[in-house]
């Protein structure tokens, strides 16, 4: 036999709800959505998206050597890197085509993890949209390129860290090239 | 199983669920064959969603594999990755520092929380209670997703565990947040249950369907909460005691008659002992490493982990079942054989026995409390 009783609580239930999500607080039961393009989530340093090319000062300064090691580890293989060859022939040390295929990329964070000169690291920017999946979402080189305080700005626990550790590389390298080299300066 | 091709061409009624379906969770389709609204034979279709998961991870050294375990249960992938990780981690002998293995509990209990969460929401929905409960499960979800973001970087792919440790340690604040999950839960819990477990529509349409008996469940090799809903106490937590579960308390919930609602309301006893195990957890963690120093420079070098000629099994309980990896090393940087136990696929097997002789409306929520997640099915 049925009385119904059970019903009637959960109605009171989901009325006490209604109600009380003007009043609570977001995260303790009150209205919790978010009017998105107007209003935006706080952002939390960790959240990683696509990858960014981080530079120091000019964008001709890359940190990016090309040394490969990301296109080869990276799990889809969405990352396509050309070395730049400097007009004697020889290997410049620089990528000259770096372009990572959005459509691929499954924002694992495999490339920051194993790219040894800290020059990849995932970015925050998730409005990234293309008319054209074959062409426009192949990020060349250019859109991926990203400056230190950009990088400083959107993730600073991380940024600094790395800011740290590659002054003090600086400064190490500095003093061993004054103990070994002639004064003529570095030849490389 | 009816051979369903001897049914074709009979007078029954031959209707599909699926592929395309909101009831079947995904790309998952039902052969389904009617006498009236009597099902007498019923065929499930897999497979959509193959993504060839273990060719790829074949191909791939170690490290990079933990990023697609993500994709197998979507729901829970820190319950993915810890089971990927124990495998691992037992093929190559690492040992995993104290702070991170309480972190690792913590991480998978939470992940519990939140699939049993879902799982009850979308189970009301499927019983035509639409959105109202998913939703009031999603407000607490999405706090436990916030902090999944906030220590991985990503709120369902976290990709946060590592062999040896975890990516990146917890800091007081998620400490604390953690606690204040933990403390509000219950009462939440309490409201969620006033408006289901004695409802009588919810009683009506889950007491006594889909029952599945216990013996054919062990034989079956069901595992999870719907082996436990048939009153079979077999957790891996307890069998296993993998990871730390051997230092907490906590009791197995089991069911007595195996059907929907035990099902249902073991999942919501679960997720009180959960709590307990947080608790206890976030009371005892200590300070220290969250990643051992050996396995450092094979994150950096995936290539260079070249794990001796041997085999290993790391199983755990995902909140659906017995999650088993099972690796083969020859001694190259790629796995010589990689295969995954998905829970979801096991235990869809018995989906025909708990069906037959049910009503047409009664197959979408034996199917929606068994728990099955697509991308862990189809791999
Ligand atoms: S981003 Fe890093 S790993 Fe990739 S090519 Fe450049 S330097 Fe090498
Ligand atoms: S985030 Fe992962 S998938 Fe994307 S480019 Fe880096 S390694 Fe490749």
């Amino acid at each position: 036999m049925i009385f119904g009783t059970g019903i009637l609580k959960g109605l009171f239930v989901t009325l006490k709800n209604f109600v009380t999500s003007y009043f609570r607080k977001p995260d303790n039961g009150g209205i919790f959505t978010v009017q998105y393009p107007e209003e935006r989530d706080k952002a939390i340093e960790a959240f990683r998206n696509f990858p960014f090319l981080a530079y120091d000062g000019t964008p001709d300064k890359v940190r990016c050597v090309a040394c490969g090691i990301c296109e080869r580890e990276c799990p889809p293989k969405c990352i396509h890197i050309v070395m730049e060859i400097d007009p004697l022939g020889k290997p410049a040390r620089r990528p000259s085509v770096f372009e990572i295929d959005h459509g691929l990329c499954m924002n694992c964070g495999m490339c920051e993890d194993v790219c040894p000169f800290d020059s990849i690291y995932m970015d925050h920017a998730f409005e990234v949209t293309a008319a054209d999946r074959g062409k426009e979402l192949v990020r060349p080189k250019e859109a991926l390129l990203k400056s230190n305080d950009y990088f400083l700005k959107i993730r600073p626990g991380t940024a600094t860290l790395v800011d740290q550790k590659r002054r003090a590389a600086e400064e190490k390298k500095k003093l061993s090239r004054a103990a070994t080299l002639p004064p003529q300066g570095p030849v490389s | 199983m009816t051979n369903t091709k001897d049914l074709e061409g009979s007078q029954m009624l031959e209707i599909n669920f699926g592929p395309q379906h909101p009831s079947t969770h995904g790309v998952f389709r039902m052969k389904v064959f009617l006498e009236g609204e009597k099902i007498c034979a019923l065929d499930p279709v897999m497979g959509y969603l193959h993504r060839n998961h273990e060719l790829i991870a074949e191909n791939l050294p170690y490290a990079a594999t933990m990023a697609y375990t993500d994709r197998l249960d979507y729901f829970n992938s820190m319950a993915n990755n810890f089971g990927y990780a124990l495998a691992v981690e037992k093929l190559a002998g690492f040992e995993v520092p104290e702070r991170a293995a309480y972190i690792r509990v913590i991480m998978a209990e939470l992940a519990r929380i939140v699939n049993h969460l879902m799982l009850i929401g979308f189970l009301l929905n499927d019983l035509g209670a639409f959105f109202t409960p998913v939703l009031y499960a999603f407000r607490e979800r999405e706090k436990i997703m916030d902090l999944f973001e906030e220590v991985s970087g990503s709120r369902m792919m976290c990709n946060y565990f590592r062999f040896g440790g975890v990516k990146r340690d917890l800091t007081a604040e998620n400490l604390t947040f953690i606690k204040r999950i933990v403390s509000k839960l219950p009462a939440f819990l309490e409201e969620f249950e006033a408006l289901l477990t004695k409802n009588e529509i919810l009683c009506m349409r889950c007491q006594n369907v889909g029952v599945l008996p216990a013996d054919l469940a062990v034989n079956a090799g069901i595992t999870g909460p719907v082996l436990r809903a048939s009153g079979v106490n077999y957790d891996i937590r307890k069998v296993d005691e993998y990871g730390l579960y051997d230092r907490f308390h906590f009791k197995i919930p089991l069911g007595q008659k195996g059907d929907v609602y035990d099902r249902y309301y073991v999942r919501i006893l679960e997720i009180r002992e959960s709590l307990k195990i947080l608790e206890q957890a976030l009371s005892q963690i200590p300070q220290g490493e969250v990643l051992n120093k050996k396995t450092l420079p094979f994150l950096k070098m995936p290539r260079n982990f070249k794990p001796a000629t041997g085999e290993a099994y790391g199983r755990i309980e995902s909140p659906k079942g017995e999650l088993g990896y099972y690796l083969v090393s020859d001694g190259t940087p790629q796995p010589w054989r990689y295969h995954v136990r998905a829970p979801s696929l096991i235990n869809l097997t018995v989906l025909e026995e708990m069906c037959l002789g049910q009503k047409v409306a009664d197959a979408i929520i034996i199917l929606g409390s068994i728990d099955i997640v697509l991308g862990e099915t189809d791999r």
